[in-house]
């Protein structure tokens, strides 16, 4: 009797989470789905609900959506190694060699950032690259050529980086963290050097926080489309953008369902793979 | 089949304008309801005419606006078409409304000034179908070529300095399909044996030599802008000295003290012709019908004239031009509208049926599609 109660509790307690989860979240997915298989009808706008592959065919035929997709892959992967690159000095530094009040003050500045809009330092970044902005202000008063940074895949790159280190930090501190000192006592007393160290111990544990900070850094930039509205240039499209304007712009929002598909695919498979490298396992 | 179905379309259209001219045009102007939603270009609703409206009329106005036509429309059919009350549509994008039944017939004899409307823009085809008025012409004006004076010293005068390499990495173009339609304009002067008549009228082949063309841009471009914003930005930073705009981005910088000039190219230009529209779902018909009202009088039309760098539709607005800024009457032809408003290609809806009755041309679709390749 009262472990049918107990069940009848669980279930009460399950309900609204996955109710939530099953009508918003997968129902609106289920409809994105359906709808990437109908067409619009282009000067009235309506849409015309008969099946059809032709947005798709346009995918891959077009050789245009290839190159969209190519190149945000692209930078998000290699914004997801570069954010790799540039935590680890810090991450190191926080997690093993300061004190307690130090690294809390460190922490803090980390995540100073994210309390401010990312709209406001995206608009930044324009200031900083733009042509009599703050970056060639420097230069030319050091006598240093000038950058036109503004407006390219290199200012993307540079912004993107920027937007997500602080998410590649966190998981990787704790990683970090977490290795127990009395391993790295081992290799020393084995006769290690630092860098065999780091390169056999503190390197391969330190994955799975690679691996979640990653999630964050790879799948947000995929599905970024205002940064590139703002810092990218001509030749700077996101599949983000491309959904955003079939969306917002022209109406044709099976297009935009078509080519969001991808992204869900591309963002699922990186799940997996990154599940495979322990990014979820445990905090 | 083709003749039942042009029988079928025939019966249609007829009874949607036997409909439209039977039902609920509104006999008078009531009572205004409190606000009014305005999606509008940039610059189409400056509180310099703004304020008076709202304190005559007690109608609180919220602003929307928009950098392209496409925005425009997509803006109008959000929501069931229910969140705004008037549009100022240009052309291409008037037509969409009308056929996507976005927009509701207007009762010309509620306003006063239709009257005083230049002939051409009295009932163009982009506003008034089979003799239904769906708006009142508000305004029109050219795409202008702009530079910075102190950059390009040598005033341009052909559209060929936005496809020259020697200003690679300075020039910046509207991010819109219709900006297709200049590139095609382009093409028709200096490449005729492409046959290119009408700037929105292309076949497969015409379309495929502007898109390599717009190809061959895309690298010397800086920045698509979007929003009329945006590219008085790019000229203020310097990242952008030469671009097609509106007269509106010149005046903008001219007053903020970048030295810009601003011209037609010897080609020509392309342009708009914008109407003010009224919601099929209008929750303030009234406010509606009062902004329109308003908007129409000579001292809004010139205000807006002077403020955007365009013509006014009122021909009466000519003397409250000259009164505010002497010599811009001429300046902005509206004291010989007619003879100016020829040379300008207006934007239209591109579709498949071409000007000379053949059936290969583009539709808009294609031409998204065609915009997207350019700029990958």
């Amino acid at each position: 009797m009262t472990g049918g109660r107990k069940l009848l509790g669980h279930v009460a307690l399950l309900l609204p989470p996955f109710g939530w989860l099953t009508v918003f979240y997968l129902g609106s997915l289920f409809i994105l789905l359906l709808s990437a298989f109908w067409q619009v009808d282009s000067m009235s706008g309506e849409m015309i609900h008969e099946w059809t592959l032709d947005n798709f065919r346009v995918l891959v035929t077009d050789e245009t959506y290839r190159i969209i997709a190519e190149r945000t892959i692209g930078i998000a992967a290699l914004v997801t190694v570069t954010d790799i690159i540039l935590a680890w000095p810090l991450a190191y530094v926080i997690a093993r060699k300061v004190g307690p009040r130090m690294k809390l003050f460190l922490l803090v500045l980390v995540a100073l950032p994210l309390w401010s809009s990312m709209l406001a330092r995206i608009y930044a970044w324009r200031l900083i690259l733009g042509h009599d902005g703050v970056l060639n202000w420097f230069l030319r008063s050091a006598g240093l050529p000038e950058q036109s940074f503004a407006f390219t895949n290199v200012a993307l790159w540079i912004v993107f980086t920027y937007l997500w280190l602080p998410f590649m930090l966190m998981p990787l501190i704790s990683a970090i963290e977490r290795i127990p000192a009395s391993l790295l006592d081992a290799a020393g007393d084995m006769g290690a050097t630092p860098f065999q160290t780091f390169r056999t111990v503190i390197f391969p544990l330190a994955i799975p926080g690679m691996a979640a900070g990653s999630v964050f850094t790879f799948a947000v930039t995929l599905g970024e489309y205002v940064t590139p509205m703002l810092v990218g240039g001509a030749g700077s499209e996101f599949i983000g953008n491309v959904v955003y304007s079939n969306v917002g712009v022209s109406g044709n929002i099976p297009f935009a369902a078509a080519f969001s598909m991808i992204l869900l695919v591309v963002i699922g498979a990186y799940m997996l793979v990154a599940r495979r490298f322990g990014a979820f396992d445990g905090a | 089949m083709k003749g039942f179905s042009a029988l079928f379309l025939a019966t249609c259209c007829t009874a949607l304008v036997t409909q439209a001219r039977a039902a609920d045009l509104p006999a008078s102007i009531g009572k205004g309801e409190g606000d009014l939603s305005v999606v509008a270009w940039e610059g189409y609703a400056d509180d310099a005419w703004v304020k008076p409206f709202e304190q005559q009329t007690g109608c609180k106005v919220h602003r929307k606006y928009v950098g392209s036509s496409d925005e425009m429309v997509a803006l109008t059919r959000m929501g069931g078409g229910k969140g705004f009350d008037v549009v100022s549509a240009s052309g291409d994008a008037a037509l969409r409304m009308i056929f996507g039944k976005n927009v509701q017939p207007v009762n010309i004899s509620l306003i006063p000034a239709y009257a005083d409307i230049m002939p051409e823009l009295q009932e163009p085809s982009f506003n008034t179908v089979k003799g239904v008025h769906y708006g009142v012409s508000y305004e029109w004006g050219p795409n202008v070529l702009m530079w910075n004076t102190k950059a390009i010293k040598d005033a341009p005068t052909s559209w060929s300095v936005i496809y020259d390499k020697a200003h690679a990495g300075v020039i910046t173009v509207p991010d819109n399909p219709i900006q297709i339609a200049d590139a095609a304009l382009y093409l028709s002067h200096t490449k005729p044996e492409l046959g290119i008549s009408d700037p929105y009228e292309l076949t497969q082949p015409q379309m495929d030599a502007v898109v390599a063309l717009l190809k061959e841009q895309r690298p010397l471009v800086k920045k698509y802008w979007a929003l009329a914003s945006d590219e008085v930005d790019l000229f203020k930073s310097g990242d952008a000295q030469v671009g097609a705009a509106w007269p509106y981005q010149a005046n903008t910088l001219r007053a903020a003290g970048v030295p810009v000039q601003d011209t037609i190219p010897s080609e020509g230009a392309t342009g708009w012709a914008d109407t003010w529209m009224i919601s099929t779902h209008a929750a303030h018909p009234n406010c509606a019908y009062m902004w329109i009202n308003h908007v129409m009088t000579p001292k809004v039309q010139a205000q807006q004239a002077l403020s955007f760098g365009e013509t006014p539709a009122n021909t009466k607005a000519c003397a409250e031009m000259d009164a505010t800024q002497p010599g811009s009457c001429k300046q902005y032809h509206a004291d010989a509208s007619a003879a100016y408003f020829s040379t300008i290609k207006f934007w239209k809806t591109p579709v498949k049926q071409c000007g000379n009755g053949q059936n290969n041309c583009l539709d808009y679709s294609a031409w998204q599609r065609a915009w997207q390749q350019v700029k990958q």
